[in-house]
């Protein structure tokens, strides 16, 4: 049995067909084509298939495609027009820029997860210490870097949008402009 | 890993999830955040012939605080008990032990009602509801019932919730008095479930005196526990070393303590007075 599956992807409506077992991961990058998202473990233990849900970082192995019927998904390719042009860097995200300027990614696979995850705790907590950047990653594993250039990006980018007076989101409004599209509340 | 296949019904209203329960009987299986169920469907230790997805309903949203207890709907997700300023000052150790679990993004999803009925014998919430005496409402064809939480969980991922039954709220009667709490937790290095966990609530007499501790307890037995041997040797006593010393001895007084590669039944019971009496002090200091 299959259904069809309405949502809000990266601010533009989105629909597909899915059966009820469909993972919302394997509905982003199989129906919508949206590979940036990634499948690591498959298991909710590494992290790379983060998106936000509604602003918040969930893991999209984790999750039905039906349980995002009606609600805004962001994916890493939506993640840069959270935000207004103005406090992009060079058209990317503060974080995708200080991932790239910190070396904060050596084989990259991680790195859609660590960006959404990041934006989820900057969102909360606009300047975190080293502790509690490494404590919100918790859930996002990297076999390379050793984690130390990934936590230097994370701090780089909460000054950045800082200064920008930027929320990591893009704030509520955006979000809700996301759910507005689809004609719903989230 | 994908579940196996299933059918799928979304409640637009807690009345409809129970008519939908109803109709399907005892195999169907109520999907709130999905973060204990999903992992075990795509393992294929379950596999519901039904998910009715409650995630939706507001009316099992929202943390409430009435005259003298604060009502904590099922939905209420671990992120949310973790950041709620309304969490933090009636409960410190609630708020403690949610931002414990799991990690950011299951959080996130995650709920109080979810981990109460899935009942992990590892879990954290389950020690907190213990020591806070909460009172679980569960609603079924025959209307409302509510347990305490000492008679809810029964074994390994065994609940007292009957076939038909929705977790609709918990609640915590508020704290009076001098009173401190918390929860002291040796999380899995790898899986961060607790190898033990134990929530403490301490209420001292103006004189210093103990007048009531609970301490709940998680990952040492078959299922969360109060260590009531150990909080009955503490009431009346003056909380200094020796007698937190004597109280933990009773620990695990009764309990089928777990052994596993990762803690033998000897380090477990270890384990867990260790981190009793670091709950308890903990909670004398917050008291006093």
């Amino acid at each position: 049995m299959e259904v069809t599956v309405r949502l809000t992807v990266n601010g533009q409506p989105a629909e597909g067909s899915a059966e009820p077992r469909t993972l919302l991961v394997h509905f982003l990058r199989d129906t919508l084509g949206l590979t940036g998202t990634h499948v690591g473990c498959d298991t909710s233990q590494c992290g790379a298939c983060t998106v936000l849900l509604d602003g918040r970082a969930v893991k999209s192995c984790t999750l039905l495609a039906v349980q995002a019927e009606g609600r805004a998904v962001t994916t890493v390719e939506g993640l840069a027009a959270l935000l207004p042009p103005e406090a992009r860097v060079e058209g990317l995200h503060p974080l995708q820029a200080a991932f790239w300027e910190k070396h904060g990614l050596q084989c990259g696979f991680c790195t859609p997860g660590m960006l959404m995850t990041a934006a989820d705790l900057l969102s909360r907590k606009p300047d975190p210490s080293e502790a509690e950047i490494r404590e919100g990653l918790e859930g996002n594993l990297c076999r390379c870097t050793g984690y130390q250039n990934i936590v230097a990006a994370v701090r780089l980018a909460a000054e950045r949008l800082r200064a920008a007076g930027a929320a990591a989101v893009g704030g509520e409004a955006a979000l809700a402009a996301g759910a507005a599209a689809q004609g719903g509340a989230p | 890993m994908i579940p196996a296949a299933f059918d799928y019904a979304r409640a637009s209203s807690l009345e409809e999830a129970l008519r939908l329960l109803r109709e399907a009987g005892p195999e169907a299986k109520l999907l709130a955040g999905g973060q204990s169920l999903l992992p075990m469907m795509k393992l294929r230790l379950a596999e519901p012939p039904l998910l009715v997805d409650i995630g939706g309903l507001a009316e099992l949203s929202g943390i409430r605080l009435e005259a003298n207890e604060l009502a904590i709907a099922a939905l209420t997700p671990h992120a949310e008990l973790a950041g709620s300023a309304q969490v933090a000052e009636a409960f410190p150790l609630l708020a403690r032990a949610a931002a414990g679990i799991g990690d950011l993004q299951v959080r996130n999803l995650g709920t109080i009602g979810g981990n109460l009925v899935h009942a992990d014998p590892g879990s954290d919430l389950p020690a907190v509801v213990l020591a806070l005496e909460g009172r679980i409402v569960l609603r079924g064809p025959a209307g409302e019932r509510v347990v305490p939480a000492e008679a809810f969980f029964l074994g390994p991922l065994t609940t007292a919730i009957e076939p038909g039954e929705i977790l609709t709220e918990v609640r915590f009667p508020l704290l009076e008095g001098r009173t401190g709490t918390a929860y002291v937790k040796h999380p899995h290095p790898a899986s961060g479930y607790a190898v033990v966990g134990v929530a403490a609530v301490a209420r001292l007499a103006p004189d210093g005196r103990v007048e009531e501790a609970r301490l709940g307890v998680t990952g040492v037995g078959l299922h969360a526990y109060r260590a009531r041997a150990a909080e009955a040797a503490l009431r009346g006593r003056r909380p200094d070393a020796s007698a937190i010393e004597e109280a933990v001895a009773h620990a695990t007084d009764g309990v089928e303590v777990n052994g596993d590669l990762y803690a033998s039944e000897e380090f477990r019971a270890h384990l867990c007075r260790h981190h009793m009496a670091q709950a308890l002090r903990e909670a004398v200091a917050a008291a006093a």
